[in-house]
């Protein structure tokens, strides 16, 4: 039998990135410090010189969290002339917060991605849905970031970025092309199950058999996912205004059918959402090192 | 701070909900010998303040753990943990 050479593509990864902050030309004087959000899928290393964001990188979190964090940082670090031993202060968040082995301390993702959110979108943000890779979470916080609420569900991956990375796969479509793709259809189907993941993929595959086209299926899951992170918020209350951070936050697909659901807009912003926790992690890293009488060099 | 514990799952929704604002400052921490199932312990938030918090190995399970205190025919109101918390600074969702 002739060899097949067949080429698989994964269709879940979406692209890792990096960026520098071209304002920033010396960073000499300042308070450089660190955070690394260490994700289920992703990790991001943010480095902030005197409470601004310098540079920062986002990859996928492999099999090694330490090794991720790592690598994460060396390339927010490449292409400025910071060592690591120029960070004063570093703080590791996310599930693998442990991790990070040159951390100085770890503080829970809720309180690193309110602070976050509170830089990327402005003091004015009340309401605050972060959609990670594995849970989801609804966050109040107040005009200086701090959290006066929360609530999560992490017991499936439905409603996560996982689960819409298994639903790429399963429809050989690219995670970054779903959003759009979702929007090519006549009329808005149902919702697939917004309960279980597993039972989405089911109702996905027999959907597709009985004739439905890959975009009324992505609609059809968007929608569920839309769903079951709009009763959380409901749950906990909507206070505007309102923003998204994690990955999910770039799929246009999900993020317009949760507005549509709650009835108001989700804040925009030219900075990649998904850095909200480590960015929350470097400026909690500033509001450590200065409560501990730290003086910049 | 309203600190929601727990999960949704296809059976329903179940959140022990905590006022860290009433529990910051209480010497007594009455939740943590009062809850029979030991759901409650002692932890340090990201400020460095002391306060309780359901114990993160059961916040998935929390309708299973919770049920031996909440027999359906007749729940005890107040439940164990509220009774035992003097600051009235738990709730439970279901």
């Amino acid at each position: 039998m002739a060899d097949r050479n067949i080429e698989k593509v994964e269709y879940w990864r979406w692209e890792e990135s990096r960026w520098q902050n071209p304002e920033i030309t010396d960073w000499r004087g300042s308070l450089v410090t660190a955070g690394v959000d260490i994700g289920s899928t992703s990790t991001q290393a943010a480095i902030m010189a005197d409470g601004k964001l310098y540079a920062y990188a986002s990859i996928r979190t492999g099999s090694n969290s330490p090794s991720s964090a790592v690598d994460a940082m060396n390339w927010a670090l490449a292409g400025t002339d910071l060592t690591p031993e120029d960070l004063r202060y570093t703080v590791g968040t996310g599930y693998g917060r442990v991790n990070v082995p040159f951390a100085d301390s770890t503080v829970t993702e809720i309180t690193c991605h309110a602070k976050g959110a509170n830089y990327i979108y402005g003091p004015t943000v009340r309401t605050l849905l972060d959609m990670g890779g594995q849970d989801c979470k609804a966050i109040h916080c107040d005009e200086n970031g701090a959290v006066t609420s929360f609530m999560m569900n992490d017991k499936c991956a439905a409603g996560t970025g996982r689960g819409m990375e298994v639903i790429a796969n399963l429809l050989a479509v690219h995670v970054e092309d779903i959003g759009e793709m979702s929007f090519r259809i006549d009329a808005e189907p149902p919702p697939v199950s917004s309960i279980c993941v597993i039972f989405a993929k089911t109702e996905a595959t027999n959907l597709m058999r009985s004739g439905w086209s890959k975009e009324k299926v992505l609609a059809a899951y968007c929608h569920a996912m839309a769903l079951r992170v709009a009763r959380l918020l409901e749950r906990n209350e909507m206070r505007l205004d309102f923003a998204i951070t994690g990955g999910i936050a770039k799929n246009s697909g999900v993020v317009k059918r949760i507005e549509r659901l709650i009835g108001a807009e989700a804040l925009r912003t030219d900075y990649d959402a998904q850095i909200a926790g480590a960015l929350g992690a470097a400026l909690m890293g500033k509001a450590l090192y200065e409560k501990k009488g730290g003086k910049p060099r | 701070m309203i600190a929601n514990y727990g999960c949704e799952d296809g059976s329903g929704i179940y959140y022990i909900r905590i006022d860290t604002g009433k529990c910051g400052d209480c010497q007594l921490r009455g939740c943590v010998g009062g809850c029979p199932q030991e759901l409650f312990v002692i932890e340090e938030d990201d400020w460095g303040d002391e306060m309780a918090v359901v114990r993160e190995d059961r916040r998935r399970t929390l309708q299973a753990v919770c049920a031996a205190c909440k027999p359906q025919d007749r729940p005890p109101d107040p439940l164990p943990c509220q009774s035992a918390c003097d600051r009235q600074a738990i709730e439970h969702t279901w």
